[in-house]
């Protein structure tokens, strides 16, 4: 069982989450229409990528963007919530250690106690998101099933990763748990919401392409977001 | 009855459709017949599939829920922060409804959506700038209205303005004879206190060709005259088009593409065919968007840009001043507390928020100017864009809406208001008259005129 999920099934899983991924970017790419648009997106390349790289960093940076500037509480939950989702399990040791042994490459791993701090970090974040649903008449209006179930999905490799890390019950049970719970994560990223792991990064590209060439760039005033 | 005689899926072409659908007063009859409007689901459904491309299906889909654009809505906040308000919301509860159905939606659901794209959303983009996945709802009501629009369900008024775009070419009816007669009306009353000012019609190769607001010649012509007071002092070698002089777009306001499509043309044309270096517009927001903005589109000008340069009012006046074309008088500068409205439609929209106050650095003392908070493009709606200000049915919605510029400017503590767009203009007059906050406002054509330092020989010969 282990040695299936970690070699056949794991390969299968990397295939299809980032080889789905990488459709989604070229089918937004081909789905951008500059008539329905109304953004001039090859005449104005230049303006264009200093549209899209401005509003990327913007919102990247959690002081960039006006939007999180006004809003630091749920700024540091965002951003806590998103830096330890991402970088946790790419540089988390243990994986690291499978990394070694199937591929014969590393990556710099995280000291434990970072990795520790991070998950729990993340984890903590992810329920005060939750909460946040719950408590806010405009955010519970627009939540559904179906945001919850995104949310379970992305934390339950986190949880149970911490279970078995902590040996809490049946190791190998939590561990099993997490491999499986890791790879539907990895198996709903190109076809659920999570495809904002890079339609994020696509969508802010075209609306700061948009400012970019039409609505300012070209005018020399960049947009402070 | 699946259409009226009135309300129905065909835009109005003809004069007598016009005027039929002007004598229904308030629109009683036209509401009426709205109620048994049928929808045809294929046709929307077709419209959509062949529409809606990556931009707004990829929006829907990673719209993460989460909330951080509702106080960037300027209507939520007014609104007492209902939920019912939230961006994100008012668009999934419509267009996403539309389009998760199919377009198989009932005529009570697509008047549901109506109410929500004219009297919840001016399309002042503001959302966008807040929405850390860059969703814009502001593009996505217009693509809404877009499709009620193709089915008839649009409010009266805007009905009519777009009719009104397509028959006469202009936001009301002011014909070519009409617009060539005010122009020599307005150039002959003029020239009696500016001597030799003309208002020089169909002038091929000018440096600037000049068009406005049908507003202007109907119901101000003194803007017109004002205009030209302010190219005869600046010197410039201007004309107005008799053909294509109208830049606003009620279609745009109405989601009437094919009609925005047509009216911008007859703009172009005139460059085309009178060859001027330049263009610009009158002081009015959406006019601009329409067709320096937008309009290349609809035109399918595949570099996104219209036929010659074509700049805004504040550009061409902030210009004038800065290359001293345009004197003004140190003493005449104004002396009073005074703050700028920031229209969505050039600043947001096209980034133009230091012009203006370059000019307010010329025309205002120093220490007077006051920002109102937020600004530039984080600046709030007016309380009547998109088409808000001129609908009757949600004019109770409108001055709801209009608080939020009140307490802005009362904020400043300013009683002048400098608003170098039509629509916000006209918005800051019915807030005042609503709410009698008690103060003045104004474009910027009069002001200047009435700082000008002129030139001794340009005066009339009995004052010098
Ligand atoms: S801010 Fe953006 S992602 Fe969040 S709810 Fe609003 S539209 Fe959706
Ligand atoms: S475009 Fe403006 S009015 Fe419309 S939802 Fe966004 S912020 Fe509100
Ligand atoms: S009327 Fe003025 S402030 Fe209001 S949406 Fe239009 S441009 Fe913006």
């Amino acid at each position: 069982m282990y040695d299936f999920l970690t070699g056949p099934m794991l390969w299968l899983t990397f295939a299809v989450s980032f080889g789905g991924l990488l459709v989604r970017i070229v089918l937004y790419i081909k789905g951008l229409d500059q008539q329905l648009d109304r953004v001039a997106y090859r005449a104005h390349m230049g303006y264009g990528l200093k549209g899209a790289f401005n509003s990327i960093i913007s919102f990247l940076n959690p002081v960039g963007a006006r939007l999180w500037r006004i809003r630091p509480g749920f700024t540091l939950m965002f951003f806590v919530f998103h830096i330890g989702i991402v970088v946790t399990p790419i540089f988390l040791i243990a994986h690291n250690v499978m990394l070694q042994e199937n591929l014969g490459i590393s990556l710099p791993a995280l000291p434990t106690c970072v990795a520790d701090i991070l998950t729990w970090a993340a984890v903590v974040a992810g329920l005060l998101l939750t909460l946040r649903r719950v408590a806010f008449p405009e955010v519970r209006i627009l939540t559904t099933g179906y945001d919850y179930l995104m949310m379970v999905i992305t934390l339950a490799p986190f949880v149970t990763g911490l279970l078995a890390r902590y040996g809490i019950g049946d190791y190998q049970f939590w561990l099993t748990a997490h491999i499986i719970t890791g790879e539907i994560w990895l198996l709903s990223l190109p076809f659920t919401k999570l495809s904002h792991v890079v339609l994020f990064f696509m969508s802010r590209a075209q609306l700061g392409m948009d400012y970019g060439i039409k609505r300012g760039g070209m005018k020399g005033s960049s947009l402070s977001w | 009855m699946p259409e009226g005689i009135l309300c129905n899926k065909t835009p109005i072409k003809t004069d007598e459709q016009l005027k039929l659908t002007l004598s229904d007063s308030r629109g009683t009859k036209y509401y009426a017949e709205m109620l048994e409007l049928e929808v045809d689901s294929d046709a929307l459904w077709a419209l959509i599939q062949k529409t809606m491309k990556s931009r707004t299906k990829t929006w829907f889909e990673i719209c993460a829920h989460c909330g951080l654009c509702a106080n960037s809505c300027f209507l939520y906040q007014v609104n007492g922060r209902i939920p019912q308000q939230v961006p994100s919301y008012k668009i999934q509860s419509t267009l996403g409804e539309i389009v998760k159905k199919k377009g198989k939606v009932t005529n009570e659901f697509m008047r549901h959506c109506m109410d929500v794209a004219w009297s919840q959303c001016t399309c002042c983009n503001r959302c966008g700038m807040y929405c850390p996945h860059g969703i814009d709802m502001g593009v996505m009501f217009g693509y809404l209205r877009g499709l009620l629009y193709s089915q008839g369900f649009v409010p009266w008024e805007l009905k009519i303005g777009s009719g009104m775009h397509r028959v006469y070419r202009a936001q009301m009816d002011v014909t070519t004879e009409d617009w060539v007669e005010t122009c020599e009306w307005m150039a002959e009353e003029t020239e009696e206190e500016w001597p030799g000012l003309e208002i020089p019609v169909d002038k091929q190769n000018a440096d600037i060709m000049y068009t406005c607001n049908a507003r202007e010649p109907k119901h101000y012509p003194e803007d017109v005259a004002e205009a030209a007071i302010l190219f005869h002092v600046a010197g410039e070698n201007w004309t107005v088009p008799s053909e294509g002089w109208e830049q606003t777009s009620l279609s745009m306001f109405a989601g009437d593409w094919e009609c925005c499509k047509d009216n911008v043309q007859n703009v172009y044309d005139a460059i085309e065919r009178l060859n001027p270096k330049r263009a610009t517009g009158t002081e009015c927001g959406h006019a601009h968007r329409a067709t320096v903005i937008e309009g290349p589109y609809w035109t399918g000008r595949p570099d996104g840009l219209p036929p010659v340069p074509y700049i805004h009012y504040v550009e061409w006046l902030a210009e004038a001043l800065r290359t001293g074309k345009l004197k003004i008088d140190p003493a005449k500068r104004i002396k009073e507390p005074v703050t700028l409205q920031d229209s969505c439609n050039y600043v947001r929209n096209q980034g133009l928020k230091d012009v203006t106050r370059e000019i307010i650095s010329y025309i205002v003392e120093p220490g007077y100017f006051v920002e109102m908070s937020p600004t530039k493009e984080h600046n709030y709606c007016c309380g009547g864009g998109g088409g808000f200000n001129g609908i009757g049915m949600y004019r109770e919605q409108r001055n709801v809406a209009l608080r939020t510029k009140m307490n802005q400017i009362i904020d400043t503590g300013c009683k002048l208001v400098i608003a170098p767009c039509h629509n916000c203009w006209d918005a800051i007059r019915d807030l005042e008259e609503e709410y009698e906050i008690g103060i003045r406002w104004s474009f910027l054509k009069p002001l200047i005129i009435g700082m000008l330092d002129v030139p001794e020989h340009m005066l009339p010969k009995d004052e010098e």
